[in-house]
């Protein structure tokens, strides 16, 4: 084990994967010469050169495009997206061509491809640099949606996403990247795409929560053990495929539910959880799902603004407290 | 005397041999008489959806495919039945993914607009207008990548080129030094658009000249002529890694699809029938015949094997059945 920062875990994916195997390249804007926007690729293009570190012109679509051709034919592209805003651009390609090309083959052709980039709220980036993007792909058949919340998960589960042979959307969140932990060496060392992970082990209530929103959730625990609630949290990491038995067997074991959710909540990812929460554990429930996700609004700019839209401790603590009927509002 | 002179040298005219100017011929034939049969299958609700015809267009997908080797890829979008038999792709299979059937070449689940032949490096039938120019762009950086000497056809029609799509690959294209040569089959209609209201050029291939891609515009009725043009851009692509762009200009005879039969709205009978003049079949058999390559015996073997092999195929279609239930849930994902 080493302790690193989520960036330098990503970094450090990257670069084993690329020794590895020669058939995986990174391109995007910036990722050579300039070493990345957040410098997750520093240092690639001096240790594997032009050829597989290729910089790109502003072309969201035409390097997406790029990267699913040539995936097609044999190589294993990482797409890096400056920012995941960006991807709307490219939204085309990854919806009606990457996630698309293996069925309508018949499965003669896949697309082996990752497509990795920084999303979600951020600070003071305002409405088109800071948002929730996971739920414009984790609705469509044929992508896997990874959205890591720790070092050791960053570099776990992008080594197992550059792997796979299906295109694999992976947010890391801007917010994360300076965060250290510990993060193994072992170049062999993978985390399997699908798999939840219990964060807190508690018995009154299941939180699900991921990324930022994961470390609110977190402190939100201290407070309600304070109290004598006992929180258990489940961090999914893979959004798609989603691993629903390790979320059941936990709100099986507690009763209750909260789901956490950066983005604006309707029809979120707190909307999916909650719905397979209900139709297969409905009668393990003692309280009904309750979300705490972003207010339905574009990101503002204000300072005070900004810290109302998206989920705080104090509104993650309340729910809790709603569902244990702690807040004497029964 | 002029008139045997002629006749005894125009097989060196034509710059080509007897057994060439049976596979050109024979390939459009092929293409011209599927197409007439996939339309009769549509009428009676074998084939379902969007239908769009290569009828008129055949010499471009002939021409180009015949300076082409086996391991080259091609691309296309989703008038493509044309480009993807013209590849080699069996015309049975072809007919049964039009069918919807299990033994189409996609097994049934992608139909007229995505037809896809690992076998012969198709790389598919993309059906949003001017997507699958980046892909084309990504499989020439493959090829780069990879130190083959291999190209990639692009076809794509004049309604993608106002798509910025267009305009990323053509200069990533250039860019990059890849080795992709770009047809754009000008049949002078994005559905019922013509040309000068879309775009500003209308002189397609002058657009490669602002991306420094060697362009040229080419007589697409004209199989010889499009087999010299893409013949070219070939060398180049593979000797040089550089892209071309070709502007075949063309025409379709049929509407957009077959929910456009008349095509009368947009374009005047006047101009279909001036076109039909043009029509690359009958303008190269008359070619073969007068320089002596082919007899009319020979054409009237060629018809009634081409004739034979779409029966086939229809009949092939017509046996094969519905894929299993089952199939709804495979190649989602890549299975392992």
């Amino acid at each position: 084990m080493a302790v690193m920062t989520y960036r330098e875990a990503l970094n450090l994916a990257l670069r084993e994967e690329m020794r590895r195997d020669p058939r995986v390249f990174v391109i995007g804007e910036e990722v050579g010469l300039y070493e990345g926007a957040y410098k997750v690729t520093q240092g690639l293009l001096r240790e594997f050169g032009p050829q597989r570190v290729v910089d790109t012109p502003i072309a969201e679509s035409g390097f997406t495009g790029v990267g699913i051709g040539a995936a097609m034919v044999g190589l294993r592209p990482v797409v890096e997206m400056m920012t995941f805003n960006f991807a709307l651009l490219a939204l085309d390609q990854i919806v009606n061509a990457a996630a698309k090309i293996c069925y309508m083959s018949g499965g003669q052709y896949h697309v082996p491809i990752v497509i990795r980039g920084p999303g979600g709220p951020a600070h003071q980036l305002a409405a088109q640099h800071s948002q929730s993007m996971e739920s414009y792909f984790y609705h469509v058949p044929g992508l896997k949606v990874v959205r890591p919340s720790t070092p050791m998960d960053a570099k776990g589960l992008l080594k197992s996403a550059i792997r796979d042979d299906n295109p694999v959307i992976f947010i890391e969140s801007e917010t994360l990247y300076g965060l250290k932990g510990e993060v193994p060496e072992d170049p062999e060392f993978t985390i399997p795409l699908g798999q939840a992970i219990v964060r807190r082990e508690g018995r009154d209530v299941t939180v699900v929560a991921y990324m930022g929103m994961l470390y609110r959730a977190l402190e939100a625990a201290e407070e309600l053990e304070r109290e004598g609630i006992s929180v258990e949290i489940v961090d999914p990491r893979t959004l798609r495929p989603m691993d629903k038995d390790t979320i059941i067997a936990s709100v099986r074991k507690t009763h209750r539910a909260v789901v956490v959710e950066a983005g604006a909540g309707f029809a979120g990812m707190g909307s999916e959880i909650a719905a397979f929460i209900t139709e297969l554990a409905f009668d393990d429930l003692d309280a009904p799902v309750e979300r705490v996700t972003g207010a339905n609004a574009p990101m503002p700019y204000a300072r005070n603004l900004e810290r109302a839209k998206v989920p705080s401790k104090e509104k993650i603590v309340a729910a809790v407290r709603r569902v244990c009927y702690a807040n004497g509002s029964r | 005397m002029a008139q045997t002179t002629e006749t005894r040298t125009a097989p060196e005219t034509l710059g080509i041999d007897a057994a060439l100017a049976r596979r050109l011929l024979g390939d459009m034939m092929l293409i011209r008489r599927f197409e007439e049969k996939a339309a009769e299958a549509y009428a009676l609700g074998k084939i379902g959806g969007f239908l769009h015809l290569y009828i008129g267009e055949e010499a471009v997908a002939v021409g180009a495919t015949s300076v082409l080797r086996p391991d080259d890829y091609v691309i296309s979008a989703y008038r493509e039945h044309g480009h993807c038999l013209a590849k080699g792709s069996d015309p049975r299979r072809v007919m049964a993914e039009l069918f919807g059937r299990r033994d189409g070449l996609c097994k049934g689940k992608g139909g007229s607009m995505h037809l896809f032949d690992r076998a012969h490096n198709f790389l598919g039938g993309h059906a949003i207008v001017g997507a699958h120019l980046p892909i084309a762009a990504g499989v020439g950086f493959a090829i780069k990548y990879q130190g083959g000497d291999q190209v990639v056809v692009c076809y794509f029609g004049d309604g993608a080129v106002p798509q910025g799509e267009f305009h990323e690959a053509m200069n990533l294209s250039a860019l990059w030094k890849l080795p992709v040569i770009w047809i754009c089959e000008n049949n002078r209609y994005a559905m019922g658009t013509a040309v000068e209201r879309a775009l500003a050029q209308t002189e397609i291939w002058k657009f490669g000249l602002t991306y420094g891609i060697p362009s040229e515009p080419v007589d697409g009725m004209d199989v010889l002529a499009v087999r010299a043009v893409v013949g070219r851009a070939v060398e180049r692509a593979r000797r040089e890694k550089i892209p071309s762009l070709i502007e075949a200009r063309t025409y379709r005879f049929r509407g957009h699809s077959m929910r456009d039969p008349a095509a009368a709205i947009y374009r005047t009978k006047e101009e279909v029938e001036r076109e039909r003049q043009r029509d690359p079949i009958v303008l190269f058999r008359e070619r073969v015949l007068r320089a002596g390559l082919l007899t009319e015996a020979d054409v009237r073997a060629i018809e009634k094997d081409v004739n034979d092999r779409v029966d086939e195929a229809v009949a092939f279609a017509d046996a094969s059945p519905e894929p299993p239930l089952e199939w709804l849930m495979t190649d989602v994902y890549k299975e392992d």
